[in-house]
């Protein structure tokens, strides 16, 4: 009798549904891709555009995914993502050692994840108001600190070439031909938003290593020129990568992790399990907080400047990548695996939207919508089934 | 009369005491910085009316959308136990459907624009009602199923007027957004008065209230006295599709333009602010619309306040984040706790002196 139990296999929990189900719409949607656009989807180079491209949301989502699960959330992801971006920037720019610049960014991520911790979990303030001043705050910091455009003076001597390289970002709606350099026409285009200042950081040390890329050969492609041109990842992608498996690994097997999902299915509960509940959400909070600057510095390699509107609108992709990956807002359900692949769906369906042709700008962010209505009543339907078949063989017994 | 100042005295405002310090506060810190700063004076504006001016105007002119805003907000705040973050790009949509019906005719009377009015609500309710169903029947965290709308919403109102920002050039447009002709109060302070009076008569005459907190304090409890939580859900969630075609009419007639881009923007989490510090909880139940009111004048005089202190409009976000930190560190739970405890420590001091004093 117990030994016929013991071979019965444990049914799937919520959130490892939720993932599989997260994980084979990415194969279906990629595959679907694959046959009808061929081109692009067939190289391996397409999947490792999109890891470069969204490293950095890759693991602020994992951070989010950690307080959703314990029942929380956290909206200054993107703001911290962008304060830490311009900090870095500034530092670096004006002299500051490159590893000095990664403690500084951790070190921005761990105070903004302390602070804001402290207040939801041991000052009882709901976080979403204290997530939301979080956000205001990096968000004017990031502004403070960044070169007010229309104060920036612009040598006139300069011709177009050094006045980029010096940091101003001309949109292609400027004419280079008629384009005139002098001070007031310059201070004018910034005025019209035609033109924007960033910090470009001019750090050698750093340089070498936004530069810096992983080269697999095997998996490129031969361009029709002939050339040979190999997939390439940045070391972003493999710093998300980490994040990845250790936040999944912390999830799945330390007590930590496992006090997450006790704390977001039932507060009571984990308490009376011996949870030590506050200190537990404030560490999520902690967590999330650290890898929002790790993703700051991982933006930073990506791009190699700082801007105020850096990630904007960033915490709310990440919010809708968790999402899709299966974790419920609710609490106690979700996987970092599937928040992984809550990204590629995003930014896949993007790709597809582009490859097919629909370029006028609504088209992205509708079908991101629409995708996004599509899986939350899918899951909304998937827990309701099953919470229903549970009650009824809870009846039976 | 004598009783109720007592009364006000012994147990507090209640849940108004923040939003009421916090004006306080922001008024006298106004006060010592800059007497003139409330000055209000009558001017005579570009149609040639006699119109009222002066910060205390501008400030509580400006904070028009945000207070309709709040007020279903608070609504579906308490309903659902969830905030609407879809409320700006629902207000563009409504914003691109009044400007569609406006320039659909020839010129621009009293009845095409009651009619483009009709049509915006109705739009917006619609949108509301899908946003609410997600929610009551679904069961989706409020958040999530508005944030469908929120990624999609403003490219719908792209979509409506195709792309283009029309503008509108009539005199009763320009009249809901600026001065009715003879009257020197803003129009859009005399919409907001007629809002409150209008749920304070729904409030007074059903008992849309009563339901709607015992919704927000235990869903199944209420369920169980007979109230249908599904349909209060979704109820609250319409309303709030009205208020916010009326915030979004507002906005389109103030500039006499729609775009779709920057017609209240950010204001999704404005309206959330205006709510919490109105002392409302976020996680439902109990509610007052009045602190969610205050609120929002709270929001828009630090705004204000900062602007005329000179500080950059970009920066201005930082210093508010200080100061909504403040606000609600007081107004915590925990502070608040300590707060009693050493008010009863203090008069239990009081209280024992004299009568060490005896011996």
């Amino acid at each position: 009798m117990k030994n016929t139990k013991t071979f019965r296999r444990e049914p799937l929990t919520d959130s490892q549904l939720l993932m599989t189900i997260a994980i084979c719409i990415f194969l279906v949607m990629y595959v679907g891709a694959m046959l009808i656009f061929k081109g692009g989807f067939l190289r391996a180079n397409q999947i490792f555009d999109i890891l470069n491209d969204n490293a950095p949301l890759i693991i602020v989502s994992c951070g989010l995914t950690i307080v959703m699960i314990g029942g929380g959330i956290d909206i200054s992801v993107g703001a911290v993502t962008s304060l830490v971006v311009m900090a870095c920037a500034l530092f670096l720019n004006n002299g500051g050692n490159v590893y000095l610049s990664m403690l500084l960014a951790i070190g921005i991520g761990l105070g903004f994840g302390l602070v804001q911790g402290f207040l939801i979990s041991y000052l009882d303030i709901q976080p979403f108001i204290v997530t939301l001043a979080g956000m205001f705050f990096a968000r004017g910091m990031t502004t403070i600190l960044s070169v007010d455009p229309q104060k920036v003076n612009i040598d006139p001597i300069h011709n177009l070439f050094e006045t980029i390289h010096r940091g101003a970002l001309v949109n292609t709606s400027i004419d280079p031909q008629t384009f005139n350099t002098s001070t007031e026409n310059l201070t004018e285009l910034v005025r019209d938003g035609k033109m924007t200042f960033f910090e470009a950081i001019k750090n050698m040390n750093f340089r070498t290593l936004l530069e810096g890329k992983i080269k697999i050969d095997w998996l490129g492609y031969t361009a029709p020129n002939g050339n040979r041109i190999p997939a390439s990842m940045e070391y972003g992608v493999v710093i998300a990568l980490l994040c990845v498996v250790v936040i999944f690994l912390l999830l799945k097997f330390h007590k930590l992790g496992r006090g997450f999902y006790a704390l977001g299915g039932n507060q009571t509960s984990a308490l009376m399990l011996g949870i030590n509940v506050k200190r537990t959400r404030f560490l999520s909070y902690v967590i999330c907080g650290l890898l929002s600057g790790i993703s700051g510095y991982v933006f930073l390699l990506h791009t190699g400047a700082g801007n105020a509107t850096n990630a904007v609108g960033m915490e709310m992709n990440a919010i809708a990548a968790s999402i899709i990956g299966g974790t419920l807002l609710s609490g106690g359900v979700g996987n970092v695996v599937g928040t992984f692949f809550g990204v590629m769906i995003l930014n896949t369906i993007k790709k597809i939207v582009v490859t097919s042709g629909l370029n006028a700008p609504w088209w992205q962010s509708v079908t991101t919508g629409g995708m996004l209505c599509f899986f939350i009543i899918l899951q909304s339907v998937v827990i309701f089934i099953r919470s229903k078949v549970r009650r009824s063989r809870i009846s039976k017994k | 009369m004598k009783n109720n100042f007592k009364n006000i005295f012994k147990n507090g405002l209640g849940q108004l005491t923040i939003p009421i310090i916090a004006i306080l506060l922001l008024v006298i810190f106004n006060l010592i910085r800059d007497p003139s700063f409330f000055r209000i004076t009558i001017e005579i504006d570009n149609a040639g009316n006699r119109v009222l001016a002066g910060n205390l105007i501008s400030i509580i002119n400006a904070a028009s959308e945000l207070a309709i805003l709040a007020m279903g907000m608070t609504l579906v705040t308490a309903a659902s136990g969830g905030q609407d973050i879809s409320v700006g790009a629902a207000a563009a949509i409504a914003g691109s459907a009044f400007v569609k019906v406006l320039k659909s005719g020839g010129n621009i009377n009293g009845l095409i624009v009651l009619l483009a009015f009709v049509v915006a609500v109705i739009v917006a309710m619609c949108f509301g009602a899908f946003n609410g169903t997600l929610v009551s029947i679904f069961k989706i965290q409020p958040m999530i199923a508005t944030l469908i709308l929120f990624t999609c919403g403003r490219s719908i109102a792209y979509w409506i007027n195709g792309g283009a920002t029309p503008t509108v050039d009539s005199s009763i447009v320009k009249a809901i957004g600026g001065f009715i002709p003879g009257c020197p109060i803003p129009t859009p302070v005399l919409i907001v008065i007629a809002m409150a009076i209008i749920f304070k008569l729904v409030f007074h005459f059903t008992s849309l209230e009563l339901f709607t907190q015992s919704v927000g304090i235990n869903g199944s409890a209420a369920k169980l006295n007979g109230i249908n939580s599904t349909w209060i859900k979704l109820l609250s969630f319409i309303i709030l599709g009205a208020c916010v075609a009326v915030a979004g009419c507002i906005g389109v007639s103030r500039l006499g333009l729609i775009n779709h881009e920057t017609l209240l923007i950010d204001i999704e989490m404005d309206t959330i602010l205006a709510v919490a510090i109105g002392g409302n909880s976020l996680g439902g139940g109990k509610f007052k619309m009045a602190g969610s009111i205050i609120g929002a004048y709270v929001i828009h005089i630090l705004t204000v306040t900062l602007y005329a202190m000179k500080v950059p409009s970009t920066d201005v976000k930082a210093y508010k984040a200080i100061v909504i930190i403040i606000l609600v560190v007081i107004g915590s739970p925990v502070i608040k706790k300590w707060f009693a405890k050493t008010a009863a420590r203090i008069k239990n001091k009081k209280a024992s002196a004299p009568m060490k004093g005896a011996q």
